[in-house]
């Protein structure tokens, strides 16, 4: 069983590698971790796919949680959430085969990146079932490479990014609150 | 401008130009900072030469790994924090003993090291070493300083995060051409607002009345009682709970002297090594009340067999340990303090008379095999002495202990009246503590009578710190207990592989010949009746002394649980006859 969390951090030096190291330490294996920008400026947002049950899940928030750069954990294995994947599928096309491989890549949605005499790129987000189907059809024609994002999730509502400072000013001036979830999103949850 | 005429001026000055080194000294006499444990080298040299000109005492280690254990002592005997310095690579590297130590015992620290200059970073440069990478997973956290106006703000964050919440060693690692550097210096600015660090937890009501329910309706009820209760400096009201609901409180080893020992209701120490009785009464429990404890392995055994019967409340800071390995009914997570302030208007009394003569029973059961209770046949054993020492010492020493056979011994057989009297690795366990944190505590109370007691093997890992004593002029006691061999290690073999003896066998050197070396007055002894002798001798010096008592080698710390068995499967001494 996999959970997903999305993870608010300080964009500073060395975070994404604290975080990393944390699941290392505390021998949880990683399935997919994304991390980029936000709107906010000195705030990164990573998904982080983790191998593990409800029990292990709620252990990862509590112990993400005693990082100090780390501003907000969302659990969104089971919220309502948008689940995607980006993959870019480079795949040998001939004469023949071309116009096939076109209506595959119209029956998924995907989209003809790039055209060259012997081959074609795919790009197709999804969810990952749907990227793993895609490859499953195409593999035949043969792939000759292919490249994954992981999965970057959503959820669904208001809920926002965290604000902060910029990470430069960080330390210096008044640091406005973190806007905090209802309890439910707290470190734990312990009532039996 | 020096420090005094600013204050005397009574203006504010700031912000004005200085060094980053300057501005380390600045930060640490304004968290009141009075002692330094530390070791000078090239990257943190900037910083040492300026400290003469500022209020703070500088206590010279002779490795690394003393100097953070020193400043570990000092934080757990005073209850602030302890602040130790290195230069870069190897001073850098030698703390990370004491460092995880602190981090395992949640002791408060801050650790300063010099790093090469921001250019050569990267550049596997002469003593480079990336100490924020190697002790990202033991720190609380970490700053890498590569500018001198990051040095105040990373600095007063450093104090905060380490003494607040669960407390823990935080390492600042300030490059050299920062401490060179100049900038203005605003202390005010400076304050720290981590925005993701959030320390202040409060258990919900719901959960305090659920936790009610369940103290109110127990029939058989047990504290059992952490380090977090020193650490939240909750004792009174422990006292005060227990005294209300009539529970009586075992306790893990950190939590030893929370709780007075000679209290009606203290049990004594629970786990591997803890008394028959206590482990007995925790496993036949309907209720658990666990204070500021973790459930380490060494206190729970077999996780799947721990107190099957017994319903568990557990209070503790860090909610990444509810539910961590012993899964509870209810978690309140905040200090200890503010959750029975919580909790104590709610209880009713109960005398639990029915309980208590049960486990007085349980008791009356153990004792009968302790080895309190044999003859002086000739031999001095280790609790033998122990024994003496505490009663020699009135019960009143601050006592600091290594790690291994002596360390359980002293646990079972020295009895804590008061809090923070006993100083000990529990979650780490590194041999050579002993000597260093008792030089610490000792400066923290210069009052307290501090003894170490250590092993001949744990002693020799860290006994260069004698120098230290010597050179600061530390009144500390040492008691070797001398059993010619690593003790707690040979118990193992003696139970575990066959009794095959290998690497276990000292040949140690003559300690009272090494403590006369140092000036430090050594005194030998043989036999029971010396004990006493020795420690009123020691009470008498001026100085430090060191007693080498011999003991017993073939002795093993009872009772002990089976390995991989449930808290009640105790290997229990055997009648005096057998042994020898
Ligand atoms: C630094 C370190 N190395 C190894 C160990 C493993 N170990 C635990 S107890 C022990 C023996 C300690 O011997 P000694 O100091 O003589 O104490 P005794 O058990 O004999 O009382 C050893 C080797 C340890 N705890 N710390
Ligand atoms: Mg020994």
């Amino acid at each position: 069983m996999s959970s997903t969390f999305v993870v608010y951090v300080e964009d500073k030096p060395g975070v994404l590698n604290r975080v990393a190291s944390l699941f290392r330490r505390r021998a949880f294996n990683i399935e997919s971790l994304t991390v980029g920008h936000t709107d906010t400026p000195g705030v990164s947002r990573m998904t982080i796919v983790v191998g593990t049950d409800r029990d292990g899940a709620r252990k990862v928030e509590a112990h993400l949680y005693k990082l100090v750069n780390v501003l907000r954990v969302d659990d969104v294995t089971s919220t309502p959430a948008v689940f995607r994947d980006l993959a870019m599928i480079k795949v040998q096309a001939s004469a023949e085969t071309r116009s096939h491989i076109m209506q595959l890549v119209d029956v998924y949605r995907a989209r003809i990146v790039d055209v060259a005499p012997d081959s074609l790129m795919v790009e197709v987000t999804g969810t990952e079932d749907k990227i793993d189907s895609l490859l499953d059809v195409l593999r035949p024609y043969g792939v000759l490479e292919a490249v994954r994002t992981g999965r970057v999730a959503m959820a669904r509502g208001a809920a926002r990014t965290p604000r902060v400072r910029p990470a430069s000013a960080a330390l210096r001036g008044p640091m406005p609150r973190i806007p905090r979830e209802p309890a439910a999103s707290g470190p734990v949850q312990l009532t039996a | 401008m020096t420090r005094t005429s600013a204050r005397a001026s009574g203006r504010r000055l700031e912000p004005r130009m200085l060094t980053g080194a300057q501005i380390v000294l600045e930060c640490l006499t304004r968290e009141r900072v009075s002692h330094v444990f530390g070791y000078p080298g090239g990257a943190i040299l900037p910083v040492y030469d300026v400290m003469p000109a500022y209020p703070i005492h500088h206590v010279l280690a002779r490795h690394e790994q003393g100097a953070v254990h020193m400043a570990d002592g000092f934080a757990r005997a005073g209850g602030g924090v302890g602040v130790a310095m290195a230069t870069s690579g190897p001073g850098a590297t030698n703390m990370v003993t004491g460092i995880a130590t602190a981090m395992m015992d949640s002791s408060p620290l801050v650790c300063i090291t010099g790093q090469v200059s921001s250019s050569l970073i990267g550049s596997d440069a002469f003593q480079e070493t990336d100490i924020t990478g190697v002790t990202l997973p033991i720190t609380k956290h970490n700053y890498l300083v590569t500018e001198a106006d990051e040095i105040a703000p990373a600095l007063r964050e450093a104090f905060y995060i380490a003494r607040s919440g669960r407390p823990g060693p935080v390492l600042v690692d300030i490059t050299k051409d920062a401490q060179q550097g100049s900038c203005s210096f605003d202390w005010e600015a400076a304050e720290p607002k981590p925005p993701g660090y959030r320390p202040d937890h409060r258990p919900r009501a719901a959960e305090v009345r659920h936790a009610l329910d369940l103290i109110n309706g127990s029939a058989r009820p047990v504290i059992l009682l952490g380090h977090g209760v020193i650490l939240g400096e909750a004792e009174n009201l422990v006292k005060a709970f227990a005294e209300r609901t009539t529970i009586p409180v075992a306790m893990t080893l950190l939590g030893i002297g929370a709780f007075p020992g000679s209290h009606p209701l203290n049990l004594g120490m629970m786990g591997l090594h803890g008394e028959a009785w206590v482990n007995e009464a925790v496993q036949q429990a309907d209720l658990l009340i666990a204070l500021g404890m973790r459930f380490d392995d060494r206190v729970t055994g077999k996780l799947a067999e721990f107190a099957p019967g017994a319903r568990k409340i557990h209070v503790e800071i860090d909610p990444a340990e509810v539910n961590k390995n012993v899964p509870v009914d209810v978690g309140l997570i905040g200090d200890v303090r503010d959750v029975l302030e919580a909790l104590l208007p709610g209880v009713t009394p109960n005398d639990h008379a029915a309980w208590l003569a049960h486990i007085d029973g349980l008791r009356g059961h153990a004792t009968a095999r302790s080895i309190q209770g044999f003859d002086d046949d000739g031999h001095l054993y280790a609790a033998h002495a122990i024994h003496d020492l505490w009663q020699a010492t009135r019960g009143r020493a601050l006592v600091v202990t290594d790690v291994g056979q002596h360390q359980m011994w002293e646990a079972q057989y020295y009895r804590h009246e008061s809090t923070r009297s006993l100083i000990t690795s529990g979650g780490l366990g590194p041999m050579g503590f002993a000597v260093p944190a008792a030089i610490g505590a000792k400066l923290a109370r210069p009052d307290a009578d501090v003894w170490a007691i250590v092993g001949d093997g744990g002693f020799q890992m860290t006994m260069a710190e004698l120098g230290t004593m010597v050179q600061e002029g530390v009144k500390v006691n040492i008691a070797i207990i001398n059993n010619g061999c690593l003790g707690m290690v040979r118990q193992l073999q003696e139970f575990f592989y066959g009794a095959r003896y290998h690497a276990t066998p000292l040949v140690n050197p003559d300690f009272v010949t090494l403590a006369s070396a140092y000036g430090i007055r050594g005194i030998r002894v043989t036999e029971r009746a010396g004990v006493a002798a020795a420690v009123a001798a020691a009470a008498a010096h001026d100085g430090p002394v060191l007693l080498d008592i011999r003991v017993e080698s073939g002795d093993a710390v009872y009772p002990m649980v089976a390995a991989g068995a449930g808290l009640d499967q105790m290997i229990r001494r055997p009648a005096q006859e057998a042994t020898r």
